[in-house]
């Protein structure tokens, strides 16, 4: 593959193949070998927002095939800062490095990077529509630690609306014929048009509910994310929508003896402290798959 | 009812079967400057329709772009070609599978509403009615969403 963009440019047979990829690349870790296979190349990480896992797993991704990194995070003191469009940003990193990886605020901007570049670009998040290196290593997770996706009860919980690993996320379970369960507050489930997709090109079905406990119950995967307060004009709704949409022992309890919790991190109050203790909390580990992962994709887009 | 008369146009391009409602929109569409003709005819009875909206325009052949996005607002209407008073050409506009440059993404946080110098382009996932998605922010639209 080219660039890694949307992981709605990708067919069953390439996440798969991806996957197998990030497989390999896990027992090269755990044997301590050392790869060069990126020798000599430079990946430059260009993010205009924020980020402290998908920027450092890049980084190590890309030292642990051998090559190496430059970039900038936010965007204070840059040329971007003083008014540099994106278009020229990318035609000079372009100069500097072999690969990009960029996260920007809006939505496409991958995507017009990719067009504009003549080396490959990894979408690190656009906005609230893609972060598909992010969906990648969630259904490695799932894989790895279940053993397979299909006919898996999968729920996901939380502020299905606005938070940007779930949309893609249930896309590529639908596509894999896991069974959706999608639980959150009314306001913030998925649009219609989300859930219309995954019928019409899945042939899903989908139970939609607001009830915690029914969407826990007989869950194999339960995939947690946080309410996105930063986009609601009211914190005091946010505020009561988290108290009443977090994962406690008690709720634990009346799950499957096997279920694995998810989440993409960081985590704030949606988890009570407590579940980091339990057998069912894999999140952690799911962090850690982040590296072969990101090196799967980074040895894969040329 | 009285018939109220419009003179049939010399040279120029009439939009017929537009449905009824949508034939200002068409007009804003043609951007009429003024120096132009133009006439909007509402309600007109029609067999086929019912009602319709029809819209002529004198000494003016229309653009690809102006008939793809009429095609956009009236997916059923019909454009006659008028040379010498006479229909040279008739044919139904069609939308296209694929928009460039021709309309505005309706998300304003897409990157193409920014200020990079980038062309637009939609693709048409339904054609009735109307689901149109951005080939940058991958968010699904309908024709009235759209910003012509």
């Amino acid at each position: 593959m080219k660039h890694l963009i949307s992981i709605k440019d990708l067919s069953r047979e390439e996440i798969e193949e991806i996957l197998e990829k990030s497989e390999e690349m896990a027992l090269i870790l755990k044997e301590e070998k050392n790869l060069d296979i990126m020798k000599g190349k430079i990946l430059a990480t260009l993010f205009f927002e924020p980020s402290t896992r998908t920027k450092l797993s890049f980084t190590s991704a890309m030292q642990r095939l051998g090559g190496n990194v430059i970039g900038f995070e936010a965007v204070e003191s840059l040329s971007v800062a003083k008014g540099e469009n994106l278009t020229d940003t990318i035609r000079t990193i372009e100069k500097y490095s072999d690969i990009t990886v960029i996260r920007h605020p809006r939505e496409g901007a991958a995507r017009y990077a990719a067009e504009i570049s003549s080396k490959p670009v990894i979408n690190a998040g656009d906005g609230t529509n893609q972060h598909p290196s992010q969906t990648l290593l969630d259904l490695y997770s799932i894989k790895k630690l279940k053993g397979k996706i299909e006919n898996l009860n999968i729920t996901l919980l939380g502020d299905l609306k606005h938070a940007r690993v779930m949309k893609p996320l249930a896309y590529t379970l639908a596509m894999f014929k896991a069974n959706l369960t999608f639980v959150s507050p009314l306001s913030l489930e998925f649009s219609k048009e989300v859930t219309d997709e995954l019928k019409e090109k899945f042939n899903s079905k989908i139970i939609q509910t607001n009830d915690i406990y029914s969407g826990v119950k007989n869950a194999d995967v339960l995939y947690v994310c946080r309410i996105q307060k930063e986009r609601f004009a009211d914190q005091y709704e946010a505020e009561k929508l988290e108290k009443a949409f977090r994962i406690t022992p008690e709720i634990i309890e009346q799950a499957n003896e096997n279920m694995i919790i998810l989440h993409a991190l960081p985590k704030v109050v949606e988890l009570d402290p407590k579940i980091d203790e339990t057998k069912h909390a894999k999140y952690f580990e799911q962090a850690a798959y982040g590296i072969p992962v990101r090196m799967a994709i980074l040895s894969m887009v040329s | 009812m009285e018939e109220m008369i419009v003179r049939k146009i010399e040279n120029g391009s009439v939009i017929d079967h537009i449905a009824v409602g949508k034939g200002l929109k068409v007009i804003n569409i043609l951007n009429i400057n003024p120096y132009e003709t133009a006439v909007l005819l509402m309600n007109v009875p029609s067999k086929k329709l019912g009602r319709k909206d029809i819209v002529k325009i004198e000494n003016r052949k229309l653009t690809s772009d102006e008939v793809n996005k009429i095609s956009l607002i009236a997916p059923n209407a019909t454009l006659n070609i008028i040379e010498n008073e006479k229909i040279k050409e008739k044919r139904k506009v069609i939308l296209p599978d694929v928009l460039e440059n021709i309309i505005k993404c309706p998300n304003m946080n897409c990157i193409t509403n920014s200020n990079e110098p980038i062309k637009t382009k939609f693709f048409v996932e339904k054609k009735g009615p109307v689901k149109l998605r951005c080939f940058y922010c991958e968010k699904l639209f309908n024709s009235e969403e759209i910003v012509i």
